[in-house]
């Protein structure tokens, strides 16, 4: 079997494409890591000079605001030049390959990549075929991974509620379509959380989940009881085709997040959602914005977890 | 070889900076050594400005080598670096390359009136023009060893050598 | 030429013969012994077994010649010890018109390699609605009619294909798979999917149409050969089929005797197969069913594709592996994990399917056509693109060690591959 393909020859992560296969040293190194750049956004220069001239390209193969907006934050906050490329727009629609793509913008010197694609497992081809000195991180393939999702979510955990061990943890959605759910359980599970839940109907649940090491639910208040953290997953409008779902009032009347259902959790329970949000569908509006919800803090927490991946990576 | 005795080194530094501690005057201390230093001497001298830490991790000019080292901690300066008179506290001095990553982070931070270093030991060898205003001693650290601050779980400090290739 | 081929190990799966001997050719043909031999063959330490069988090799002609062409892969099958290989119709365009059929065995013939006998479409451009003219194309040169990897969603028209074939006698050759259960798949739908994020097709994609195949051959009597095996739920229908005495035949591809949806490690693209690779517990039952005879025989499902198509995610790439000069030393080593006598393991690629085909049994007794093999069956080599005679070096077993290298092959008599 290959080594995997993140780790360098030292055991030190070379390229960020997914949670699952890492060891725990390496998550915590990246939550601690992240924990000291938190402070660089309060201070005058918000900016260290870790990748000052180092080029980070945004690859994405799949259009998104935020997710590039972040990376591209994280990445000027180390002093690196960033460039975007929409690739939608260019040599890709004219048939070039994939590879072809990455090779030259290899030729333009590239340090990191950050790469967002459709399919599952494009990082880890470009990453098998990426220079010595060149990194790939994974900003989302298909349904396979969301790696620094996953671990801004472990981040923001830790921050509200410490200790890993002693917690119930519930991800509620189209667990089936999800990378960001995929990526947060390998997550969880590394981390030592003694129970991770899904919830969600058959329909949106992949064959044999359970083998992730999570324990499915179908009803939502069963599943939400005395749970300490809710993960609410965004639903896609598409999954409303395929016969997968009937209607998203349907999805909101048995698993949308209201201050009723959340009533079956802890009193101190944390409620998050790697957004955008659809309010009335997966979330009510008074729970996203009420005093459980540490949905924007993820967002600021995303920039620090980004900064930190990136720094690693590019330093081994 | 004999040490000098780092808690001795510590009254003299506070005896030596007691004279020219003034209002605008903060402390900055380096982990790890330097910050449990800089938390005596902060303690010993009264200072009313709280005292900053640095971790200075993410300013190293090794990075290219070596990567991010593991476990950086969080730089936390409770004051206003704008025209503060600072205290930069380190345990060894001896490259100066430290004391350089040190001055541009706080640089980043805004703009000091001016910077003292303080140090217990200098073990010469620098490769930077950087010299310390406040020096405890002078160490010589025979070829393949090296100088540290140690603290004892009651608290005392002390220099001690150990092999450069101990983790 | 008249041929002398000494102290080899004689193996002939047909009358369960294994024994050192000699064996003499003359004419095409297995000859009685005689003196003055045209060529002696010194074949000590090597097997001597009938030529092998491949009843699904893709020989990339028409219209794929940039993957492969009938030359490169015709001496890849001389390589592996393939003396007759069957050819899915979907080429490019498919072997739907006697021209197309005659002009490709013109082909095949001219270049005196392996024979080769092209399976015909089932229906017109393998679109699945109307039937092609089966008895023109049996007439060209067709042994039997598929659709190749091509789905058949109309139920109707498989019935109706299907009762038209048993009209004539024509065999129909028929992977199972519903196409609305698969559609979008391109792993097998379990664990390893799930992990890796891939759309899967569940195996109930498989039974749920072999179902229907089976019920369709009761109601016809059509004679179907169902291809390429993915399930140990697919297995326990065949058998009850055949304990009923339909005139049911299967085979597995090579890759599902050995492989698994854990295989698929890193995304790694080599793995992307049709059907696709199933849990551990598929592979163990097909391996079993191979041994106990629910599965007739052994195929490669030889698949050149060319390195841009494999380079590229795993649900983007072309599905397929190239596999004729692997078929020897993966079949060996499947015999030898199940513990079977070599006349036994070799029956799967050669007795069992030359009855799938029709053709004269692959038998090693005077008068038979003379397509041998001689293989070392110890001899160990690295499958590496070097290796591989094919055009296709997309294999999942790059760089594993085999055993079972063919040193001579024959086809009517004649030496067409030494090594």
């Amino acid at each position: 079997m290959q080594r995997n393909p993140q780790l360098n020859a030292n055991g030190e992560l070379q390229h960020l494409l997914s949670i699952e296969g890492l060891p725990r040293e390496i998550l915590l190194q990246i939550l601690d890591t992240a924990e000291s750049f938190a402070g660089v956004t309060e201070r005058e220069v918000k900016k260290v000079p870790l990748l000052r001239g180092k080029s980070v390209f945004n690859l994405f193969f799949e259009p998104s605001t935020r997710t590039r907006t972040t990376f591209e934050i994280a990445a000027k906050r180390l002093s690196a030049d960033v460039i975007n490329l929409n690739i939608a727009v260019s040599s890709a629609t004219k048939g070039e390959s994939l590879l072809d793509t990455v090779a030259n913008l290899s030729a333009m010197q590239a340090d990191i990549f950050v790469v967002r694609h459709a399919s599952s497992g494009a990082p880890f081809l470009i990453a098998r075929h990426v220079k010595p000195h060149e990194h790939v991180v994974n900003a989302g393939d298909g349904r396979h991974a969301h790696p620094t999702q996953g671990l801004l979510d472990l981040y923001t955990i830790r921050h509200y509620k410490k200790d890993f061990t002693r917690l119930v943890v519930a991800v509620v959605g189209d667990v089936l379509h999800s990378r960001v759910a995929r990526s947060l359980i390998h997550g969880l599970t590394t981390l030592g959380v003694p129970e991770v839940r899904v919830i969600g109907p058959q329909t949106l649940m992949p064959l044999g989940v359970e083998g992730l090491g999570v324990r499915v639910f179908n009803d939502m208040r069963a599943g939400l009881k005395d749970c300490d953290v809710v993960v609410m997953l965004r639903l896609q409008n598409e999954r409303m085709r395929g016969a997968l779902l009937p209607s998203a009032q349907e999805f909101f009347k048995h698993y949308g997040l209201t201050e009723d259902k959340l009533a079956a959790a802890r009193n101190d329970a944390i409620v998050m959602h790697p957004g955008p949000m659809n309010r009335g569908v997966e979330i009510d509006s008074t729970v996203a914005d009420g005093p459980h919800s540490v949905i924007l803090p993820q967002v600021t927490f995303g920039i620090a977890v980004r900064m930190a991946v990136m720094s690693i990576v590019a330093g081994n | 070889m004999k040490l000098p005795d780092a808690e001795a080194l510590c009254q003299q530094l506070a005896a030596e900076l007691r004279p020219r501690i003034g209002p605008k005057s903060a402390m900055v201390g380096l982990y790890t050594g330097g910050a449990w230093l800089a938390e005596r001497l902060h303690a010993m001298l009264g200072l009313r400005t709280p005292l900053a830490l640095m971790d200075i991790a993410f300013y190293r000019d090794d990075y290219a080598a070596r990567g991010l080292k593991h476990d950086p901690k969080r730089t936390k300066i409770p004051f206003d670096v704008n025209g503060a008179e600072l205290l930069l506290v380190d345990d060894v001095l001896y490259s100066g390359r430290t004391v350089r990553a040190a001055m541009n982070e706080l640089f980043d931070y805004g703009r000091p009136a001016s910077i003292a270093l303080v140090v217990l030991a200098d073990r010469g060898g620098r490769q930077l023009p950087i010299c310390a205003q406040h020096v405890g001693a002078r160490v010589e650290v025979p070829a393949g060893m090296r100088l540290t601050l140690q603290r004892a779980d009651n608290g005392t400090l002390a220099l001690v050598l150990e092999s450069e290739r101990a983790a | 030429m008249r041929i002398h081929i000494r102290n080899a190990r004689v193996v002939d799966p047909a009358s369960g013969g294994d024994a050192v001997g000699d064996l003499y050719v003359a004419d095409g043909r297995i000859a009685e012994e005689f003196a003055r031999p045209d060529r002696v063959i010194d074949a000590k330490g090597l097997v001597l077994a009938p030529g092998f069988v491949d009843l699904a090799a893709r020989l990339r002609e028409p219209g794929f010649e940039y993957k492969a062409t009938l030359e490169s892969e015709l001496d890849a099958a001389l390589a592996g010890g393939v003396t007759s290989l069957a050819c899915p119709p979907d080429t490019d365009p498919p072997l739907d018109e006697p021209g197309l059929v005659d002009m490709l065995r013109r082909r095949a013939r001219a270049l005196s390699r392996a024979r080769v006998h092209p399976i015909g479409a089932l229906t017109l451009k393998l679109e699945g609605q109307a039937l092609t003219e089966m008895g023109q194309l049996t007439d060209a040169g067709c042994v039997a009619f598929s659709q190749g990897n091509a789905a058949m969603p109309d139920s109707q028209v498989l019935w109706r294909a299907l009762q038209y074939a048993s009209t004539f006698g024509y065999k129909v050759w028929l992977r199972a798979e519903d196409p609305a259960l698969a559609k979008g798949g391109v792993a097998h739908d379990g664990e390893m999917a799930t992990r890796l994020g891939l759309p899967g097709i569940p195996s109930f994609a498989e039974t749920i149409a072999l179902g229907t195949l089976i019920e369709l051959v009761r109601a016809t009597g059509a004679r179907v050969h169902v291809c390429r095996l993915s399930s140990a739920g697919a297995v326990e229908l065949v058998r009850r089929a055949k304990a009923e005495k339909l005139p049911l035949t299967c085979d597995v591809a090579i890759h599902h005797l050995h492989l698994s949806e854990m295989d698929l490690g890193y995304f790694d693209s080599q793995c992307r197969l049709e059907p696709p690779l199933r849990s551990q517990r598929d592979r163990d039952a097909l391996a079993r069913a191979a041994a106990e005879g629910v599965v007739d025989c052994l195929v490669s499902d030889h698949t050149p594709v060319d390195e841009d198509g494999k380079h590229l995610p795993f649900a983007e790439a072309e599905p397929g592996a190239t596999g004729l000069e692997l078929l020897l030393p993966l079949a060996l080593k499947w015999g030898e994990a199940h513990k079977l006598p070599l006349a036994a393991t070799l029956a799967r690629i050669t007795t069992e399917p030359a009855k799938i085909l029709g053709l004269e049994a692959s038998r090693l007794a005077v008068g038979a056509p003379a397509d041998l093999a001689l293989f070392d069956p110890r001899a160990a080599f690295r499958v590496a693109p070097q290796t591989l005679k094919s055009q296709g070096k997309n294999t999942p077993f790059l760089g594993y060690e085999l055993a079972g290298r063919v040193r001579y092959t024959l086809v009517a008599g004649n030496v067409v591959y030494e090594a």
